[in-house]
């Protein structure tokens, strides 16, 4: 009773690889302890970073959540390609379907929820205020909230792999198999309420971002002389506030199928199991898009820099993408044209997902006419860019054809379609996050990415994302299904060789790339900007100090035009150098993690049914919330001689950069 | 001031109607506001249960219809009466989240009982249907 | 000759003007609130469109169980209903009282709307014993599943609702009617009048369509 349905059993002793894998994470877990007690950076830590309302900090904090949780999410492909390259000729491979399956579900969640949304929304939090000249987000607390229940999802992901199990269930959790009858383990249940926790985090991030767009831009920037990223996130942010709350309430439905014996998708009583797949992808196909338009933004704003001129069609381009965030809401039966909703369904739905290929060509458009005729600079966010382009194009068209209803009853749940859906999300969200880390260091951090390993990175990436995902359109054109363990045609077997000699590559291409961020951070004197603008960049966050001072600008910008940091630097406006006012700054609270931490623990009690423990924490996030809504004191004042103090080291800083120039 | 007495000249007859829409500017009901919401609503509550529990309309599908219009009649009076909601304020995003809101709840609704109707009809042949079969 | 530099300064002068706001004043706190917390209401009312759907599809799926016209009591429900109404125009009158400044007018209204909410929680609960008693559990039916679950989720919007209501009468005692209490009593309203706009679906397709079926 007092433990519920954990017990001794519960701890996967009996599989050797989660065994290795624990004692390694012990490991490395208790060393990186020790490492912060000895150098004494807890406090640190806790003071500056995770108590921290500073949209840049919780930015850069979501930049490594996603990286961890990548190379969790990499290790996974990895495992799943072995096992698909040996698992022939009556081999079983060497990893039993229970484990196999899990590992393959947990791949698919992790990538999406925990790589790609951090990633993105790090990027939007990174950015947006200081594109559109303000001081933070809206609602600064609710910021460190989100990140940290984003957090706590991914925490109670990784606890699964070593208290319990994961789902087996793939990553959308489609009932009968997720129900209760199918599934009586824990593992749908970690899956539920990871997802539940984490997307509490991202609707309120949501939420928060649109305000933020929407109530601080700078004076004289209107709609239309927003800079592309922002726009793309404030449809981004649209998506995510009227999306998520659909997965809510559906992952709702199924908890209270598990739960409570209710029966909305399961086979008895009335309850349809296909209302769940048609529910859960009223969210899904919004999602893709949260996740790509962003990273359309990031292309939109390399492109238009590195080739030193404005963007082309910039109004089309932003009446594309609200286009696209109309039309993704009316696309989501292609997920299930096999379903059998009949012909009329089927061809509506194919047509408004031909449709919606239109507004994403014509962005394509944009970017090669901004380039045509331009000085490319070919740095490393160009470089991605370029093959971006290239690639996401064929992974465009490949979905266009899986549009096509009955190409789809051939194609469905085929290798085809793993090819392509990697195609757009690997092409399109992974190179586009890599441009834009290779982008925007420089002004996190204040030096830029070592070019050199960064360049082998890209080329170990690109080659290699061919080389894993060609054989996948091929066998899918074949035949061969998604999700398989074991293969009794022994001709197949070359292709997932050259499969895994792909993910080989991949591996590869990470591996140069923490290798890029560990020489850049080494060698951060050589590499160092000082003129917190070394791409010649054209939109606001260029127009302060790299990395910017924790007030972002100590006077707002006024912006009179697109580009509007070009324009500045073209009229040559000097700095104002006085009378500077204190300014008025959101106050750090520890309430955020609290609140997260609390919630970690209900989630573990109630995927674990330990009743008492769910009440107690369910009463304590409860309290503790009441509590902080009592603390009226959040804000605090940056003294005018402080500001007076950063912004004359910041005018000697480039007073002798243009010594050193003349 | 001139344009809103332009407003109350034209429209003689009509003064309290153009009152009552002098204060949209700001997001804070009056009592006025308040009172005619209250009033309307219970009347747009009031039919509609009167009509379903007395009957007086022998088809059932034309009363449902009715008890649509009036729910959809009373959300635009609770909208502007108890929520103020106008273009005006916070800069008509309010009213355009609002606008873009009821398009999405309009698709998920419709999109929804339209494809599990066809699924239904396509997947789960009802009895007459099996009894011609061989 | 001396001119010149003093050209140019004054030249730099209007052109830093030009592109910075050198005249700025701290932001009103709190000036995204209102706007931050209709979208907040935006997105929980997509919530209940899923539950609003899902009682569309599978409402008259009984699985040889009781349907609406076996178990729904109109008079009951229309006597909830009026509570709701009721709560509204009060919480109505408690803003009127706080955009007059009067503390205990505003207090004393809430407290009503508040009594008023816990009417309705009360017949709510009343009615769902009575349904669970006769043997219509969520777990008999599909339709049982999604009439319990939508009803149920607004029940617990009006608790959460008491919860909040709870608070902030403690919170204006402490500290009066200030900009940031006002403020909160403004998203409650909304949440409130919000609910009420809510159960107006839930009357009409869930009470009022079922006894028609």
């Amino acid at each position: 009773m007092l433990f519920g349905r954990l017990s001794l059993e519960s701890l996967p002793l009996h599989e050797p690889i989660i065994v290795a894998t624990f004692a390694a994470v012990v490991l490395g877990g208790a060393a990186l302890v020790g490492a912060l007690t000895w150098f004494r950076l807890w406090g640190y830590l806790w003071r500056e970073w995770f108590t921290s309302v500073d949209h840049k900090k919780i930015g850069i904090m979501y930049m490594v959540l996603g990286l961890v949780m990548f190379l969790r999410g990499f290790a996974d492909a990895v495992m799943m390609r072995i096992q698909q390259a040996i698992a022939f000729n009556g081999s079983e491979g060497y990893l039993n379907s229970h484990h196999y399956d899990q590992v393959f579900t947990a791949h698919g969640v992790i990538m999406i929820f925990f790589v790609a949304m951090p990633f993105v929304t790090g990027l939007m939090n990174y950015v947006v205020p200081l594109q559109i000249g303000a001081r933070d987000v809206s609602f600064p607390f609710l910021n460190n909230f989100s990140f940290w229940m984003t957090t706590a999802g991914a925490v109670l992901v990784m606890a699964s792999l070593f208290v319990g199990e994961f789902a087996q269930t793939g990553w959308l959790a489609y009932p009968p198999l997720s129900g209760i009858a199918y599934s009586p383990g824990v593992g749908v249940d970690y899956y539920i309420w990871a997802l539940q926790i984490a997307g509490v985090g991202t609707t309120l991030s949501g939420i928060n971002l649109i305000a933020t767009i929407v109530k601080m831009r700078a004076p004289g920037m209107t709609m239309m002389r927003m800079p592309v990223f922002t726009w793309t996130s404030l449809c981004t942010n649209v998506l995510i506030v009227a999306s998520f709350p659909v997965l809510t309430a559906v992952l709702a439905l199924l908890s209270l199928d598990r739960y409570v014996g209710t029966n909305f998708f399961t086979n008895d009583f009335g309850g349809s199991p296909m209302m769940y797949v048609n529910l859960i992808w009223i969210w899904g196909h919004p999602e893709v898009y949260i996740l790509i338009l962003p990273i359309f933004g990031v292309f939109s704003e390399v492109t238009a820099t590195f080739c030193g001129k404005r963007l082309f069609g910039y109004s089309s381009m932003v009446y594309a993408t609200v286009v696209i965030t109309i039309l993704s809401y009316l696309v989501w039966l292609h997920h299930f044209f096999t379903m059998g909703s009949g012909a009329s369904v089927n061809s509506f739905f194919g047509i408004t997902t031909m449709v919606i290929s239109i507004p994403t060509g014509a962005k394509l458009f944009n970017w090669l006419f901004t380039m045509y005729r331009a000085r490319i600079r070919f740095d490393l966010p160009m470089m991605w860019t370029v093959a971006f382009m290239l690639t996401f194009v064929i992974g465009g068209m490949t979905g266009v054809l899986l549009a096509v209803p009955p190409a789809d009853f051939v194609l469905h749940n085929s290798l085809f379609l793993i090819a392509h859906f990697h195609n757009v999300i690997i092409g399109g969200v992974v190179f586009g996050v890599f441009a834009a880390i290779n982008y925007w260091w420089p002004k996190a951090f204040g030096f830029r990415l070592d070019p050199f390993w960064g360049k082998i990175s890209f080329w170990c990436w690109v080659v290699g994302f061919w080389l894993a995902f060609t054989p996948l359109y091929v066998m899918g054109l074949m035949g061969v299904t998604r999700r398989l363990r074991v293969f009794d045609d022994p001709s197949l077997q070359i292709w997932f060789v050259i499969a895994a000699i792909g993910a080989g590559l991949i591996a590869c291409g990470i591996a140069a790339m923490l290798i890029q961020y560990a020489v850049s951070i080494i060698r951060r004197d050589q590499l160092r900007d000082e003129s917190g603008d070394p791409w010649n960049g054209r939109t606001l966050e260029w127009a302060t100090s790299s990395p910017p001072p924790a007030y972002n600008f100590a006077f707002t910008p006024v912006v009179h035009d697109l580009d509007a940091w070009d324009e500045m630097k073209r009229a040559g406006a000097p700095r104002p150098a006085g009378n500077f006012r204190p300014i008025h700054m959101p106050k750090n609270t520890g309430a955020g993690i609290i609140l997260a931490g609390i919630s970690t623990v209900c989630g573990f009690a109630l995927i674990w049914h330990i009743w008492w423990l769910a009440g107690v924490s369910l009463a304590a996030l409860l309290i503790t919330a009441i509590a902080h809504t009592f603390n009226y004191a959040r804000d605090f004042h940056i003294p005018a001689e402080t500001v007076a103090e950063t912004e004359a080291e910041r005018a000697r800083q480039l007073a002798a950069l243009k010594g050193a120039a003349a | 001031m001139s344009a809103a007495h332009e407003h109350g000249a034209g429209h003689d007859h009509g003064n309290g109607y153009g009152h009552g829409h002098d204060h949209g500017g700001e997001a804070h009901g009056t009592m006025r506001d308040y009172v005619w919401g209250f009033a309307l609503s219970v009347i747009l509550t009031a039919i509609p249960f009167w009509l379903v529990m007395a009957g007086p309309i022998a088809d059932k599908s034309v009363t449902a219809l009715i008890i649509t219009a009036f729910a959809a009649i009373q959300i635009v009076v609770h909208m502007i009466f108890f929520l103020h909601m106008n273009a005006r304020a916070e800069g008509g995003w309010n009213m355009l989240a609002l606008i873009f809101t009821i398009v999405i709840v309009v698709i998920v609704l419709t999109g929804s009982l339209w494809v599990m109707y066809h699924l239904n009809a396509n997947m789960m042949p009802q009895s007459h249907q099996m009894d011609s079969l061989p | 000759m001396s001119t010149a530099p003093a050209k140019t300064a004054v030249a730099d002068a209007d052109l830093t003007a030009r592109y910075y706001d050198l005249d700025e004043h701290d932001h009103p706190e709190g000036g995204s609130t209102m706007l931050g917390f209709w979208i907040y209401l935006m997105s929980d009312c997509l919530i209940f469109a899923m539950l609003f759907a899902t009682f569309g599809v599978l409402g008259a799926n009984y699985a040889a169980g009781p349907g609406p016209r076996d178990l729904f009591d109109l008079p009951l429900v229309a006597l909830n209903t009026s509570m709701l109404l009721f709560s509204s125009i009060t919480y109505g009158f408690a803003m009127l009282a706080m955009q007059k400044g009067l503390v205990r007018q505003t207090q004393l209204w809430l407290v009503i709307t508040g009594l008023f909410g816990a009417a309705f929680l009360g017949i709510e609960l009343y009615e769902f014993a009575h349904l669970i008693h006769e043997g219509a559990t969520p777990q008999r039916s599909a339709f049982l599943s999604a009439f319990f679950t939508l009803v149920g989720t607004h029940g617990l919007h009006v608790t959460f609702g008491l919860i909040w209501l709870g608070v902030l009468l403690v919170q204006v005692e402490q500290r009066g009617l200030i900009a940031a209490n006002r403020r909160r009593l403004m998203c409650l309203s909304l949440f409130w009048h919000f609910l009420d706009v809510i159960w107006i679906g839930v009357f009409t397709f869930v009470y009022l369509m079922g006894m028609l079926r």
